[in-house]
Order: C-alpha cells, then sequence, then structure tokens
C-alpha cells in the first residue's frame, strides 16, 4: 500500500489515520460483516507500519546527534591536546596543574603527544584489519607494530623520569579522569586485565588460567612496590623531622646537613621505583601477549585503547563543563 | 665472594640487601606475600659488607642490592625477580627450590 502521507515526525496519528482510512475506503471488497474487519485490521496494520516508520526516523536522527557530538569531542580533545603542548595554563578551579614546569616536562608533555597521536593512528589501522577480517599474517604485523611503539613510551617516560622523577609522579601529562586511576605514574596492570578478561572472551580454559594467574601476579608485584614506597615515604618522613632540633646546640648544622643528605638520597630513589613499575606495566603487556593468539590480542589491544580514549573523553568533558 | 656464594647455598631463598633500600623492603614483601621466608643479609651491618657488595657487582647485579638468590643460583636485581614473577618463572624456582610448597 503506497504510503502518501509527509514525510515528517511531526504528523500526528490522528492525521495519519484520515488518510489511511481514506486509502482504505478506494480498495476492494464489496460487502458484509466482513469488510469493516477487514478494513479495521488493514488499519491497524497500516498504522503499524507508520509507527515503525517514525521510531526508524528518530533513530536515524538520534544517531546523527551522537555522531556529531563524538566529532565534536574528538575535536574538543584534540584542541586540549594542542593547547597543553604549547604549556597553556588549562585546568578547572579545583585542580592544582602546573604544566609548565621546567624544560624536561614540557618536553616530555610534547613527546607524550606526538606519541599518542602516532598510537592512535596504528590502533586505526588495526580496527580497520580486524573488521575487515585480516588474516593472521597481517594481523601479526600491525599488533606487533602497536606493541613495540608501546615499548618506545616506555622508553621515553624512563628517560623523562631521571629528568624530572616528579613530573612523572605528578601524572599531570595525563588527563584528569586518568589521574584518578594513577599509581606510581602510570596505570595499574592489574585492573586493566581484571577490565580485560571479559572483553576477550572466548578464552580457553588453559588460557583463562593463565591469564587469571597474571592478573594475580601483576597485583602481587604492585602491592610489594607500594610497599616499598611507603617504606621510602615513612623513612622520608623521620628522616626530615629527624633534623628539627631544638635550637642553639652547636652540632645542629652538621646534623641538618647530614640529614637533608639523607633525604636527598631517599628521594634519588624514587626514579628507581618508576623504573620498576613502568617494568611491571611492560612485562604484564607482553606476558598477555603470550597467552593470547593474534586475533585476540588485537582485540585486547583494541579494547584497551578504547578505555583510555573513553578516560580522555571524559576529561574533556569535565574540563568544558558549565560552571557558575 | 666466597662468603656471598656461602651463605646464598645455605638456604632456598637468599637476599642481600641494605637496611636503608627500599626497593629491597618491596622485594622482601613480594616473597612474604608467597608465603617465603628469605633469609636476608644487610650488607650495611656486615663485616665485610663492601667486600662482598663488590663481589656481588662482579656478579652482574646493578645495582648491587636488592639481590636475590633461590636455591643457591643468583636470579638477579628487583627487576629481575619481578619479571619472572609475572611470566610465571620465579613460582615455580621456590617451589622447585622447596621455599614454598604451591
Amino acid at each position: 500500500m503506497e504510503d502518501n502521507s509527509p514525510r515528517t515526525d511531526s504528523s500526528t496519528d490522528a492525521d495519519t489515520e484520515d488518510k489511511m482510512s481514506n486509502q482504505l475506503q478506494g480498495i476492494g471488497a464489496s460487502d458484509g460483516s466482513d469488510k469493516s474487519r477487514d478494513q479495521k485490521t488493514l488499519r491497524r496494520l497500516a498504522q503499524n507500519r507508520e509507527a515503525a516508520r517514525k521510531s526508524r526516523l528518530r533513530k536515524k536522527a538520534y544517531v546523527q546527534q551522537l555522531e556529531s557530538s563524538r566529532m565534536k569531542l574528538t575535536q574538543l580533545e584534540q584542541e586540549l591536546q594542542r593547547a597543553r603542548q604549547q604549556g597553556i595554563f588549562i585546568s578547572s578551579s579545583g585542580d592544582q596543574s602546573q604544566s609548565i614546569g621546567g624544560n624536561g616536562a614540557l618536553a616530555f608533555d610534547v613527546e607524550y603527544a606526538r606519541w599518542l597521536e602516532e598510537h592512535n593512528k596504528r590502533i586505526n589501522e588495526l580496527r580497520g584489519a580486524v573488521n575487515s577480517h585480516a588474516g593472521d599474517g597481517e594481523l601479526r604485523i600491525i599488533v606487533d607494530g602497536v606493541v613495540s611503539q608501546h615499548d618506545d613510551i616506555f622508553r621515553i617516560k624512563g628517560d623523562a623520569a631521571k629528568a624530572d622523577v616528579f613530573h612523572i609522579l605528578s601524572g599531570m601529562w595525563k588527563t584528569p579522569a586518568e589521574r584518578c586511576f594513577l599509581w606510581l605514574g602510570g596505570f595499574r596492570s592489574s585492573e586493566l586485565l581484571k577490565l580485560l578478561i571479559n572483553q576477550l572472551e572466548p578464552l580457553t580454559e588453559q588460557q583463562l588460567l593463565a591469564i587469571n594467574n597474571l592478573q594475580q601476579s601483576s597485583q602481587q608485584a604492585e602491592d610489594a612496590l607500594s610497599q616499598g614506597m611507603e617504606a621510602l615515604q615513612q623513612s622520608l618522613a623521620e628522616t626530615l623531622a629527624g633534623s628539627l632540633a631544638p635550637t642553639g646546640s652547636s652540632g645542629n648544622v652538621a646534623n641538618y646537613m647530614g640529614q637533608m643528605a639523607m633525604a636527598m638520597g631517599k628521594l634519588g630513589t624514587l626514579e628507581g621505583f618508576i623504573r620498576q613499575a613502568d617494568n611491571l606495566r611492560q612485562q604484564t603487556l607482553q606476558q598477555m601477549h603470550r597467552i593470547l593468539t593474534t586475533r585476540q590480542s588485537a582485540r585486547a589491544l583494541l579494547a584497551i585503547s578504547d578505555y583510555f580514549s573513553r578516560l580522555r573523553a571524559l576529561s574533556s568533558l569535565w574540563l568544558a563543563r558549565p560552571r557558575e | 665472594m666466597e662468603r656471598v656464594r656461602d651463605l646464598a647455598s645455605k638456604k632456598a631463598i637468599v637476599m642481600f640487601t641494605k637496611s636503608s633500600c627500599c626497593m629491597c623492603h618491596s622485594i622482601k614483601s613480594l616473597f612474604y606475600e608467597l608465603g617465603a621466608s628469605p633469609a636476608v643479609h644487610e650488607l650495611d651491618k656486615e663485616s665485610r659488607g663492601k667486600e662482598m657488595e663488590w663481589a656481588l657487582r662482579g656478579m652482574g647485579c646493578n645495582p648491587s642490592v636488592p639481590a636475590v638468590f633461590i636455591g643457591g643460583q643468583l636470579v638477579g636485581s628487583a627487576t629481575d625477580v619481578l619479571s619472572s614473577h609475572v611470566d610465571g618463572t620465579l613460582k615455580q624456582r621456590l617451589i622447585d627450590a622447596n621455599a614454598i610448597w604451591f
């Protein structure tokens, strides 16, 4: 049955129904009580079709809205990145950031932004390959590329930590929402694995066991490093408190200097903790890839990247939120 | 050198540390978490500590502490211990050396 009603969402059901009954009256069967029943049925069917059509149109409009919001979000993200690269102060009133933190910090921020861009390109390439059902050989090459590019950032971070350990520790080179989850200058591999386990199905029994073991091992290693950091903090605090001697005694200055020297030594060990934390992240990811098939690795990398993208998008939304 | 090897062979897990070293504290925590009890030798408290530190460096330990031996064999520094824990080999070495049961 031809639908002559105008293609707008604003047409009311009454209008439609009138038009429908006009059309129905033009059709067919001559007489009998069946005619009215037929008419009712036909009318009902026509109304259903109309409702379905409207629903499809609404859905289409909604999806278009989502798409344009998503593009806007990506634009905002990029703007933020660019602005941050130029060292412009970007924060909400409650966020005490310091994006201009000396040469080492700024240089790293710039390198990191560049790395992120490159990373996103590779991830898109990987996504394309997965969606187009590329063969294992091709997937392997792209996956290996992403993994080795990951290794790059760990190396860059390591150099940056030598230059300015507190910048890396502060997480100021990450977006606010990512900083929520900051642990020793980066993410927690054990948490990442927990999130991934559901996305990686189907896994063989062996794989499931291996991934769970990996998750447990990385968590134990993280806890061990955390304990060491706590010991460091305590030791540092005790050292500094120890230099609080009453004024007037002669040995004080030497004492003070000595304890400052000791405190300096302790601060120096921070870089070692960052290095171990990054090494842990790297090793955990490598072990994960050993356990998974190429295809599973590809999906894992996509899932991880999507997760961090969302965190960054959340940060953009947060920073752009309307305030009194 | 001898003293290091000698001490290293005495217990299933032997760690050489320094009392001020917080990374050593981390590795110790890890072993406790796994249910193991490492024998700990603090080089700054040992009479021949300097010699032993030199010997450890000679074995390739950089930094010299923490230096971990399992079943008399050198495992390495914090990096080596954590890496081998992640890939599952640490636990197996501990079991083989009867340092833990599971």
